[in-house]
């Protein structure tokens, strides 16, 4: 095990959760993302904003080593969560474990509701029914889906509508206790008062996890993320607070073209 | 076929059909009616051999006639040896081609990598299910009968038929397991499954019906195929009920085939009785196997 740095700066300065560093990942031969470096503090929103193909789901795969599952996926520099680097990870099961992960379209996999959020739990060893249940209420809870399916929870969860599949996913995603949430472009099946619902939710969760928000709208990331990065082309343009990127702070002009919606 | 504009006469009108229009749907219309005469007639040939069988072999089949030895150097009598026979040869060939199959399309569709290895593996399964069943049959002599000694029985025949039927459950169990969506299997990655877990929670309960069509396949397969079994375990007579897999035993196919070619003076509705025994076995495991895939695809969907 690799034991904490005890080199820290000062303990003024926020602890970082997840450091990317010269982070290149290809397929084959071309390039989804070129020396993208930043670091993700613990207990904020990491907004990820850019337009399509700009290699922001490639970077979210190599956060919880999905390149495992893709043979043509390759990637180069050091990622490391909690100071542990990724490529050290002995047991990569236990990695994709602490991180919860969010697709843009739901996955509301073909069992009941209440399977589908008991998941996670029963592949960790959990087999105790009343334990099982009170981990499925907190989860719907926390998801803003509860109120909607409580009477229904033996139901095909792939029967439900597209936002309720996705509030589902979150749900699933929180059963596993993660430190590290992952959302990608979470809103695109998802009518806006529930997104704003979700949103709420997101910011509560602020306080027990580490959340990385990859988004294509450029007004939710400034509604969430403490800090922004600007991928561009596999390029990572720009990381900062988010709102210098919406004032004259902001360093690139390819930045402030995209914010303002001249391009992208 | 020249103007184009479709202008009724002095008032024109944006939502009539233009000629273009009506020709789609004529073309549309002429090529549904060519797919359903070419579905009728291939429908034809089933219905004529159906009828023909019932017509025929139906005043042979009696209660006697299904639970009785034959007699008479099998010019009468029943078929009870032989149709017990078949049942024996085709759930032992269940028993090793099945675990064997899904097991094999489990690896080569969830595990494997996509190496030269994997795809000679792929090519040698598609050849295997083009081997004639008469080679299959000489390989089974020779492997099963004389090679590891089992002689001429239930377990020789049932174990060459599960090599010639392995193809079939190989291929439909992996086109059924590559039909579960891959973003259920990575959302399930995603949590920290493994790979079995994946399988074992995600991917066997959606592929199961498609797992068992297959199975359906090669009970009507296993249960109609001769040249296999002539060499490696059905006898031609063989007035008793096999005691072990290790003995030989009669079996419907080759008996349809004696019945109608090698014994003088058999009555003529005898070979079609039999025939449409063979048939209705088949019907009604194929039945027993479509209704539990219709119950298990009522519980699971997407």
């Amino acid at each position: 095990m690799v034991s904490p740095r005890a080199d820290e700066p000062a303990s003024t300065a926020p602890k970082v959760k997840l450091s990317v560093k010269d982070l290149t990942i290809r397929y084959g031969q071309s390039t989804a993302l070129a020396g993208a470096s930043f670091d993700v503090y613990e207990n904020e929103i990491f907004g990820i904003i850019g337009p399509a193909n700009s290699g922001k789901t490639s970077l979210l795969r190599v956060l919880n080593r999905m390149d495992t599952f893709n043979t043509a996926m390759s990637w180069e520099g050091q990622v490391s969560l909690g100071g542990q680097d990724l490529r050290t990870w002995r047991n990569l099961y236990s990695l994709r474990r602490r991180i919860g992960v969010v697709f843009p379209l739901p996955v509301g996999l073909p069992m009941s509701i209440y399977d589908n959020v008991a998941l996670s739990p029963r592949l960790r060893g959990i087999k105790n029914k009343a334990e099982l249940d009170v981990i499925v209420e907190r989860c719907l809870t926390r998801a803003a889906l509860w109120d909607e399916v409580k009477d229904r929870q033996q139901q095909l969860g792939s029967m439900l509508s597209g936002g309720q599949q996705q509030r589902l996913t979150i749900a699933r995603a929180l059963s596993q206790e993660p430190e590290l949430l992952l959302l990608d472009e979470f809103s695109i099946a998802v009518d806006p008062v529930t997104t704003m619902k979700i949103e709420d939710v997101l910011r509560g969760l602020k306080s027990e996890m580490t959340i990385v928000l990859v988004t294509n709208l450029v007004q939710q990331a400034r509604r969430l993320a403490d800090r922004t990065a600007f991928l561009l082309m596999g390029e990572c343009v720009e990381v900062a607070e988010t709102e210098d990127l919406f004032t004259d702070k902001v360093r690139d002009p390819r930045t402030r073209d995209y914010v303002e919606g001249r391009f992208g | 076929m020249s103007a184009p504009a479709p202008v009724a006469a002095g008032k024109p009108s944006m939502f009539a059909a233009t000629e273009q229009n009506v020709h789609n749907q004529r073309v549309m219309s002429a090529v549904k009616s060519l797919f359903l005469g070419m579905t009728l007639l291939l429908s034809t040939p089933v219905v004529i051999i159906l009828s023909v069988l019932l017509y025929k072999g139906l005043p042979a089949i009696s209660w006697e006639f299904l639970t009785a030895d034959p007699i008479q150097g099998m010019t009468a009598g029943g078929i009870f040896p032989a149709l017990f026979g078949t049942i024996c040869i085709v759930v032992v060939a269940l028993l090793a081609s099945v675990p064997v199959g899904v097991a094999a399309a489990l690896y080569l569709s969830e595990y494997a990598p996509d190496t030269w290895f994997t795809r000679t593996i792929n090519l040698a399964i598609i050849n295997l299910a083009g081997v004639p069943s008469i080679v299959h049959a000489l390989f089974g002599l020779g492997a099963f009968v004389l090679f590891f000694g089992f002689g001429t029985s239930i377990l020789a025949a049932s174990l060459t038929l599960a090599v010639m039927t392995l193809p079939v459950v190989i291929v439909s169990t992996r086109e059924s397991l590559q039909a579960v969506p891959l973003a259920f299997r990575e959302a399930c990655w995603n949590m920290g499954a493994t790979r079995w877990q994946t399988i074992r929670k995600v991917v066997l309960p959606n592929a199961i019906s498609g797992i068992l069509t297959g199975v359906i396949l090669e009970v009507s397969r296993t249960a109609g195929e001769t040249a296999p079994i002539m060499f490696t375990g059905a006898a031609f007579f063989l007035p008793f009920l096999p005691q072990s897999v290790f003995d030989q035993t009669m079996a419907l196919s080759l008996h349809l085939f004696v019945v109608s070619t090698q014994v003088p003076g058999v009555p003529e509705e005898l070979p079609y009785g039999v025939a449409l025994v063979l048939i209705g076995m088949v019907l009604v495991m194929n039945s027993l196997s479509i209704a539990f895939r219709v119950y298990l695809r009522r519980r699971k969907k997407w």
